[in-house]
């Protein structure tokens, strides 16, 4: 009983994906891994020699969940070196495209991925037999963010439309107009979503975590500004590498990050939350009071309540740009290349991702640099999975087992398949 | 008693876990699907994992590892129909990119500790290694053609998947022709149509997604692109994409490196 090993059998069942280690020994956690085993893929390499319009489709295929993020990122990364900006109702319709991401993604885990763990479900289709309404309304609240980014973007996975300077097509203003109503619609779906979540289960447990986030003179996170952190951090975007390093460990095909200096750190709903509250929407700010939640929320496992906060949000945020928006004359910037450095960020809904890229005067990439959210995350989640369990040593193996599985879920990482195969065993 | 629901499974290579994404992002078809079949093994939608063999397997990703074969050989055996979701099972992917160059370098390139990294030199789309039922295309696939092919096989008929070029659906749309009248590059005439013409629709060219058509004529394609006074090097990294391995794309782009 006392000597338990924690572990996915990825061997048989998940090659290709993550996995959690967890050793005890004498009652005390001796050994922490969340392995990431996805295979590599050498985007960093192959980017080198591409055109520096390539940049935003390629690297949207490292992820299927959070193609804008890459495409965000690399967009502003590429216009920073070529010293251009692109602001007003392009800046605004970027915006409203990612708000579509935020919203499929966040409605994604928190009643596909997540709410299972707090309701008992293996996951939410066995829940939809019992509950088939919330799930067809979770499914309803999803599609409008895969609706807004097929206007937007082309198609939900892999947008076609967005391009370093701007757009290929900006959308009508009527075009837009047609998804308010379901946008409303989504709203109140957000507002009674928070209430839902926020009245879940979640264990004592917190952390006193470095969180960090991007942040906005007046904006909620999500495309550029700068770098701050709870412990009093403020950078501009350039200044990254200087304060956080990555570190390739065995058990790991992603790349560890740190802060310089003080070690793991947090980004994603919490960071954003912690770091940014006063400018959230008024709804979101409004909701969190009514139902008690306030920085510095510390809890990992109620990051499923900051989601849906972040997603009212998100549904408030596209509606102000479809009422405020202008059809642009132009659907993009026009683009000189020069050599030089660009860096970009923005907030993907999990986390901050950074790109930095050399690039030539042809616009040929040089080199390329992308720091995701969840290798950022990878320390902090391996310290909770230590703290969390050393906390809970005597949970039967079953429950011990799951609740580890959804310490890691908190984060949403992107590969958030890769946990769900933790079995326990006796050592 | 009622019959027993066939039984789907979903396995991951090297991919982003967008085609497997797009299941679930059918959102008004989700729950009638997993009210015809029995969800068997899906990570990214479940944790509960019931025993093979399967009646439907869908295989997202490439071959890029020593285990990746021996496991795609394995899940093979444990599916009677298989079929491969995607750019990167049906031709490689985008990680493809480094069939044409030294994997060990690449490993230097973004692994401090290129050691502890296990790859093979290529990145192989999954019906290179096991027979394959359907390959399904696309960098995302389209949901619906998803849809289809799982319907069709569940009902023992051919799936409805068209293999023509892309141009067919971009004229039946009503769309102005961007190569014609913008001189935008496009590889529509040569590219299998899937994702509805998306690109020409929002101003811009082709760039092959759903990889090449049944009987393409690359080649052709090129001059015209040369007309458009692209150089060869634009010309192969044209090519070089999303399906950059699939064989017609492949062979072009190499008659245009260096």
């Amino acid at each position: 009983m006392k000597n338990r090993i924690i572990k996915v059998d990825q061997l048989a069942r998940v090659e290709g994906e993550g996995a959690v280690f967890v050793k005890i020994s004498e009652g005390k956690v001796t050994d922490v891994k969340f392995k990431i085993f996805e295979p590599p893929r050498f985007f960093e390499a192959f980017l080198r020699g591409r055109d520096y319009s390539e940049a935003p489709d390629i690297t949207a295929r490292i992820c299927g969940i959070c193609p804008v993020a890459y495409q965000m990122s690399a967009v502003t990364a590429m216009e920073d070196a070529f010293e251009i900006e692109v602001d007003g109702q392009l800046r605004e319709l970027r915006k409203l495209l990612y708000c579509g991401e935020w919203i499929e993604s966040h409605v994604l885990h928190i009643y596909l991925l997540h709410a299972p763990d707090f309701l008992g479900y293996e996951d939410a289709l066995l829940l939809a037999k019992d509950q088939p309404d919330l799930v067809k309304k979770a499914l309803r609240m999803k599609k409008i963010g895969n609706d807004l980014m097929t206007l937007i973007g082309g198609r939900e996975i892999h947008p076609i439309n967005v391009k370093v300077g701007g757009f290929y097509r900006v959308p009508t203003e009527s075009e837009l107009e047609k998804k308010l109503d379901e946008l409303k619609w989504g709203l109140e779906g957000a507002i009674e979503t928070a209430k839902l979540v926020n009245t879940f289960e979640f264990p004592d447990f917190e952390v006193d975590y470095e969180f960090v986030s991007l942040k906005y003179p007046h904006e909620y996170p999500l495309i550029g500004g700068r770098f701050v952190s709870s412990s009093g951090l403020d950078i501009a975007i350039r200044e990254y590498e200087f304060h956080f390093e990555e570190r390739h460990i065995p058990h790991s095909n992603a790349l560890h990050s740190v802060e310089k200096g003080k070690g793991p750190y947090a980004v994603g709903p919490l960071a954003r939350f912690n770091l940014s509250f006063d400018t959230l929407s008024e709804t979101a700010k409004q909701v969190a009071r009514d139902i008690g939640v306030a920085p510095v929320v510390k809890n990992p496992f109620k990051s499923i309540v900051v989601r849906a906060i972040e997603t009212i949000h998100a549904y408030q945020e596209a509606i102000r740009i479809i009422n405020q928006y202008e059809m642009p004359g132009q659907p993009s910037v026009e683009i000189q290349p020069q050599s030089g450095i660009g860096f970009g960020a923005s907030e993907a809904p999990r986390g901050t991702l950074y790109h930095r890229y050399r690039v030539n005067d042809d616009g040929t990439i040089l080199d390329a640099k992308i720091v995701p959210p969840t290798a950022q995350n990878q320390p902090t989640i391996e310290n909770d999975l230590r703290l969390f369990v050393s906390a809970n040593v005597d949970l039967p193996r079953e429950k011990l087992t799951w609740k580890a599985e959804q310490a890691v879920r908190n984060y949403d990482p992107c590969i958030s398949c890769a946990t769900h195969f933790v079995t326990l065993e006796k050592e | 008693m009622p019959a027993k629901k066939p039984k789907l499974a979903v396995f991951k290579f090297a991919s982003c876990d967008g085609c497997q994404l797009s299941l679930l992002d059918a959102e008004d078809e989700l729950l009638p699907v997993a009210g015809a079949v029995e969800i068997a093994n899906f990570p990214e939608a479940s944790r509960r994992v019931l025993r093979g063999p399967y009646d439907i397997g869908l295989v997202e990703g490439s071959i890029t590892t020593p285990h990746d074969v021996e496991r795609i050989r394995h899940i093979r055996k444990e599916c009677k129909v298989l079929i491969t979701i995607g750019a990167c099972a049906t031709a490689g992917g985008i990680q493809a990119l480094r069939n044409w160059k030294d994997v060990k370098e690449f490993t230097r390139l973004v692994y401090a500790s290129p050691e502890h990294i296990s790859t093979l030199d290529r990145s192989m789309p999954v019906g290179s290694y096991v027979h394959v039922d359907f390959e399904l295309r696309g960098c995302p696939i389209n949901k619906y053609q998803l849809l289809e092919v799982v319907n069709a096989y569940l009902n023992k008929r051919k799936p409805n998947i068209p293999a023509h070029s892309l141009c067919i659906d971009c004229k039946t749309k009503g769309n102005i022709c961007v190569m014609v009248a913008k001189g935008t590059p496009c590889l529509g005439p040569v590219t299998q149509v899937g994702c509805g013409a998306i690109c020409p629709s929002f101003n811009r060219g082709c760039y092959g997604c759903f990889g090449p058509m049944e009987n393409p004529n690359p080649a052709s394609l090129s001059k015209q692109l040369k007309e458009l006074e692209m150089g060869n090097h634009d010309i192969m990294l044209l090519f070089r994409g999303f399906n950059a391995y699939a064989e017609a794309f492949r062979k072009e782009s190499d008659a245009h490196e260096k």
